[in-house]
């Protein structure tokens, strides 16, 4: 008896997390700008396709991803794999901060480093900015995904390969890292994940001439209704879902 | 001709106690040698030392003659199979063998670790990958990769744990044969008693991180160097300060001729099928086992019975 | 150079230039004083500081902490029992539990705007409610700090639910059918062996969801307005518009510590060592 009032439970707290977004969902396809159910129709879709400001937020973010994806990912592989040669408090210590850290409070320390840089390099902000900034909290991700993966990793296999004549770092090239191709993968895509996402951080180093799309759709949601912004919500929704299970199957293998 | 390797006052230390405590050792090319302690006693670490994965805290290890100590694993011309095989998950069998081929940059490769594979009869595998494999298929790839690289020395840390019996004594044989038509030095790792002794032309039994005897298996099961060998290597009475072993301690109804005897009770009587055991308890409080030819009439249990033996099968260490 | 070292210099190296050195600025200017265009310049002070606990500041401090307290209460209050159910789930519990983490990996600004969307005046109940004549003017559910819990119990009830998930499974079964055998009714079980028992990982997953919240920006930024300011939104005006770096500094370095400190005092715990 009790055990059902749990379920009933369970099933309401599934929905709080879930209907919201059900609901954006299911408005993005609303043949009306008003919060009425009017019929089916894709013309947000095709709006949001055809504006300029997401066109070009879009392109940015996908740069600024992919570029601290990569970056982030070799970083934070070949750390998560020199903390499991052997520990390094100090590193782990510094990342597991920079997990927790506030990300206005990083947002804006990284904000007056650039400004005290450029005072004697004369750059500007821009999307060079924004993905050095990515990186620096991307990595912390990467490393705990491969940390996880190297927990359960026999570590007599590079023994056997230095035992047959490799050393440290042909073991490590031709026998840990094909083993941690998956998990790689994994991170390179939560990677990509939580930079395309990026609002706070982004949005304070960012400068005036490279809008990202989270920034674009912050812009749009803070002007008042646009139905254009369900569209491009359910659109990211589906992608980063897609994303995230690749990138979890990846880690179960 | 230098012996293959040397151990020369070799010891490994961590806080707190000696993992291997001052071992020397002489293995002569060719021969099949073996480790025999207890789990804790440091033959793993010794062997390890040998492979060059741990540094010893003093002492030197040569390998024909010159030092290796600071060798790393990939410089020495040594040889390991692990006892959980290690074979690189991502490679199929073939690849496996061949590794260390590739590595040196050997041409033919792939030939050579074909027929490395026929060696240890797995030709029908060598496209499977290891999850596809059984434990003793793995054993004989992990045995067939490091054999293809013709090492000096081969180390074998207790390969054969993870099998179940039988296919543990026919490994025992493959690999005897193994050894022989290869010619290859084989040091083999184990805590099985009945391994050690049937496969090696000598061997040192270890324990607390020393060696206590290292001889043929006739001299430290016959003469053992110690009270921890004799009781090691086999089962033993102690009659006082005299230890017999079973097969030479004889069960007699009546008062044998002799001082060399003790009396007690037939606790119980274990077949074990090619000969008999009878467990007795004897008047000190102390308990011997005789071992009984399976023909022979058996006693009864509570029955008085006298043990005897002959001096020559007596065991005295100080 | 040995291999490890050589492999560890990448991060080392950024995260000293990009983490630890922007966090040092930041502190070192937490004990400047604001210049007139809006850099820092000397005398060094402690005013900033000290202007935090100002009444007119500290309102937006004890919102801060009562709001982010608040959400954390909410999340273990509801996050518990769902984390029990999922425990004892069987076979399903991994698909519970995807589906609980799903929306969590959805975009953050997405899940905030979704109660926008939801909550305004043209939003989804308004207007269902007016279209069934139940309220004849919109309800102000926004711009408020109603709205801003709500918003911040859903986007990190999913990080309570996980370590609670963690610490419930590390449970053995036996310990509570003991309970049963000795006479316990069920109720009794949950808070006289449950609970107590499994109380580290509940601190860790209140810990957890406590630090990002006292630390919000972007929820109570879009759902609370210029109404329910806290710590994050204060931080972020004094970099921009306010230009009071010195100030914001000091907010950042008081918030910093705060959720330092509290981290530090959960990795005692076991659980939060295997999850972090």
């Amino acid at each position: 008896m009790r055990d059902r009032a749990l379920g009933l439970y369970a099933g309401a707290a599934l929905a709080f997390l879930h209907v919201p977004l059900l609901v954006l969902i299911g408005f993005s396809f609303n043949s009306s700008r008003f919060t009425i159910w009017q019929g089916f129709s894709l013309q947000w879709y095709r709006a949001a396709w055809s504006d300029p400001q997401l066109a070009e937020g879009l392109v940015n973010s996908t740069i600024i991803a992919i570029c601290s994806a990569v970056l982030s990912t070799v970083i934070g592989t070949l750390a998560a794999y020199g903390m499991w040669r052997r520990t390094a408090p100090l590193v782990s210590g510094t990342l597991y901060l920079s997990l927790v850290t506030p990300e206005i409070v990083t947002g804006v320390s990284l904000l007056a480093l650039f400004q005290w840089i450029f005072r004697f390099l004369r750059l500007p902000l821009g999307l060079h900015t924004v993905i050095v900034a990515h990186v620096a909290f991307s990595i912390a991700y990467v490393t705990i995904v491969i940390a996880a993966r190297l927990r359960s990793y026999d570590r007599t296999l590079e023994e056997a390969a230095m035992d047959l004549g490799a050393n440290e770092w042909t073991a490590f090239y031709r026998v840990t890292l094909p083993v941690l191709a998956p998990a790689i993968a994994a991170a390179a895509l939560l990677a990509l994940v939580v930079s395309f996402d990026d609002y706070v951080i982004t949005s304070l180093v960012a400068g005036v001439d490279s809008e990202t799309l989270p920034m674009v759709i912050y812009a749009m949601a803070r002007r008042g209704v646009s139905p254009v912004v369900n569209a491009v919500s359910a659109f990211i929704v589906v992608i980063f879902g897609i994303l995230v299970l690749i990138s979890q199957r990846l880690q179960e293998r | 001709m230098p012996p293959v390797l040397e151990l020369r006052g070799v010891s490994k230390q961590y806080p707190g106690h000696h993992a291997v405590d001052n071992v020397s050792l002489k293995l002569e090319s060719g021969g099949f040698y073996s480790l025999l302690g207890p789990s804790g006693c440091g033959k793993t670490t010794t062997l390890r030392m040998i492979g060059g994965f741990e540094q010893p805290s003093t002492g030197e290890v040569l390998l024909d003659g010159s030092p290796v100590n600071a060798l790393k694993p990939y410089q020495r011309n040594v040889c390991t199979v692990f006892q959980n095989y290690a074979l690189f998950p991502h490679l199929t069998a073939q690849r496996n063998v061949e590794f260390g081929l590739r590595e040196r940059g050997i041409r033919d490769a792939a030939e050579r670790a074909r027929r490395a594979l026929d060696l240890v009869q797995l030709t029908s595998k060598h496209d499977s990958m290891p999850a596809q494999l059984s434990g003793g298929e793995k054993q004989r790839v992990a045995l067939a990769r490091s054999l293809v690289l013709e090492p000096r020395l081969l180390l074998l840390d207790e390969p054969l744990a993870a099998l179940d019996p039988k296919l543990r004594k026919q490994m025992r044989a493959e690999l005897k044969s193994m050894q022989r038509k290869s010619g290859i030095t084989f040091l083999f790792v184990t805590h099985d008693q009945e391994e050690a002794l049937s496969l090696s032309d000598r061997l040192a039994v270890m324990n607390a991180g020393r060696i206590e005897q290292f001889g043929t298996p006739e001299d430290v099961y016959l003469r053992p160097a110690s009270a921890f060998v004799a009781g090691f290597l086999g089962a033993i009475n102690w009659f006082g300060s005299a230890g017999v072993r079973p097969e030479s301690t004889r069960l007699s109804e009546d008062a044998p001729e002799t001082s060399l005897r003790a009396r007690g009770a037939v606790e119980s009587v274990l077949f074990l099928g090619n000969c008999v055991h009878v467990n007795v308890k004897l008047e000190s409080g102390e308990r011997a086992i005789a071992e009984v030819a399976r023909d022979r009439r058996a006693p009864a249990e509570g029955e008085n019975v006298w043990l005897h033996w002959h001096p020559a099968d007596e065991l005295r260490f100080e | 150079m040995k291999l490890r070292t050589l492999f560890l210099l990448p991060a080392r190296i950024w995260m000293a230039i990009f983490f630890a050195a922007p966090l040092a600025i930041v502190c070192a200017y937490s004990f400047l004083t604001r210049g007139d265009y809006g850099g820092v310049e000397r005398p060094w002070s402690i005013e900033s500081y000290t202007r935090l606990i100002d009444p007119l500041y500290a309102g937006i401090l004890w919102r801060s902490l009562w709001i982010a307290a608040l959400a954390t209460a909410l999340c273990v209050l509801l996050g518990f029992p769902l984390a029990l159910f999922i425990s004892r789930a069987g076979k399903r519990r991994n698909l519970y539990l995807q589906l609980v983490l799903l929306p969590f990996w959805t975009s953050f600004l997405v899940r905030t705007y979704a109660w926008l969307f939801i909550l305004r005046d043209t939003g989804l109940i308004n207007t269902a409610l007016t279209g069934m004549h139940l309220i004849r003017k919109p309800l102000p559910l926004l711009y408020n700090d109603g709205a801003v819990l709500l918003g911040l119990v859903y986007n990190f009830l999913p990080f309570f639910v996980l370590p609670m998930y963690a610490a419930l499974e590390r449970l053995d079964p036996a310990v509570l059918e003991a309970a049963a055998d000795l006479g316990a009714r069920p109720m009794a079980i949950v808070w006289k062996v449950i609970i107590p028992v499994s109380a580290p990982g509940m601190a860790a997953g209140a810990v957890l969801v406590f630090i990002p919240c006292l630390g919000a920006f972007l929820t109570p930024d879009l759902l609370g307005g210029g109404k329910s300011v806290m710590l994050g939104n204060l931080i972020q005006n004094q970099f921009t518009t306010a230009r009071d770096w010195p100030f914001g500094s000091a907010a950042s370095i008081a918030l910093m510590l705060a959720s330092a400190l509290l981290l530090a005092w959960v990795m005692r715990t076991r659980i939060a060592k295997e999850f972090l």
